[in-house]
């Protein structure tokens, strides 16, 4: 089966693309990035601000009840054309990586499916493999949790 | 979490990834693989040393030879590096398809 959600990673290189086709028209695809509503069901975040114009900017809050913690996403919006591009910053509080640069194009395939290329920029090639890493790490960590958890039951 | 960063750190060296590309059609012993380089001996070694401390080389000794084989498991989870964090922005998408699949416009 292939995949509908494909990552280009080329090694040693500071940027990425992530591309994915939707089986929605491209309107519906795009309101999912429009609509402050739909944006907090599918991201499980807060939308604290939304400004879907060139030159506006953005700030989420998504808080992780497990870790009792609260993160604050935030960046600029450079350009905001409908159904077309968007063109933005991305940054999260307290964390090392720094803020990204946002592509992300979106396509009319055909009257029904539609497509999302999202070309990401980082400061570096290793802050960018560092994000990568990011949920391989967490999913080695969740195992020794598990492992912990079932190593403590025994005794 | 030090040695996992220590390879990709490993396959990070093209002459590193050759080796890997090597050794990884036949079993070599060090001096068949350094054959295949024009770098010193010792170089070679050195890039050996550092493969294997990272598991993602073998050393089997055969009469008197030593074999650099490949590790097939670390090797894979290597190349799978990346896969979670596809998982995690495709179920993100799947989310965001099937909320759109069932939206209806407000009036």
């Amino acid at each position: 089966m292939e995949q509908k959600t494909k990552i280009n990673a080329e090694e040693g290189k500071q940027d990425l693309v992530i591309t994915r086709e939707f089986e929605l028209p491209l309107e519906l695809l795009f309101k999912a990035y429009e609509d402050p509503e739909i944006v907090e069901q599918w991201m499980g975040t807060k939308v604290l601000k939304l400004e879907n114009k060139n030159h506006g900017s953005w700030r989420f809050e998504t808080s992780n009840e497990k870790a009792n913690m609260v993160f604050q996403l935030s960046g600029v919006i450079h350009e905001f054309s409908p159904n077309q591009r968007i063109i933005r910053t991305f940054e999260m509080d307290n964390v090392p990586f720094g803020v990204q640069l946002e592509f992300l194009e979106f396509e009319k395939l055909t009257d029904d499916t539609s497509k999302l290329t999202m070309h990401i920029i980082y400061r570096s090639a290793a802050i960018r493999d560092e994000v990568l890493k990011l949920p391989f790490t967490y999913g080695i960590n969740m195992a020794h949790n598990q492992l912990e958890k079932v190593l403590s039951k025994l005794k | 979490m030090n040695l996992r960063r220590d390879v990709f750190q490993a396959i990070a060296d093209p002459t590193r990834r050759t080796i890997l590309l090597l050794v990884a059609s036949q079993a070599m012993t060090a001096g068949a693989i350094a054959s295949n380089f024009d770098t010193a001996r010792p170089t070679v070694s050195k890039h050996l040393q550092i493969l294997t401390e990272c598991e993602l080389l073998e050393q089997k000794q055969n009469g008197r030879e030593i074999y650099y084989y490949i590790n097939a498991k670390k090797m894979k989870e290597v190349a799978d590096f990346i896969e979670p964090f596809r998982k995690m922005w495709d179920d993100r998408f799947n989310k965001l398809e099937n909320i759109m699949k069932a939206y209806k416009p407000k009036k």
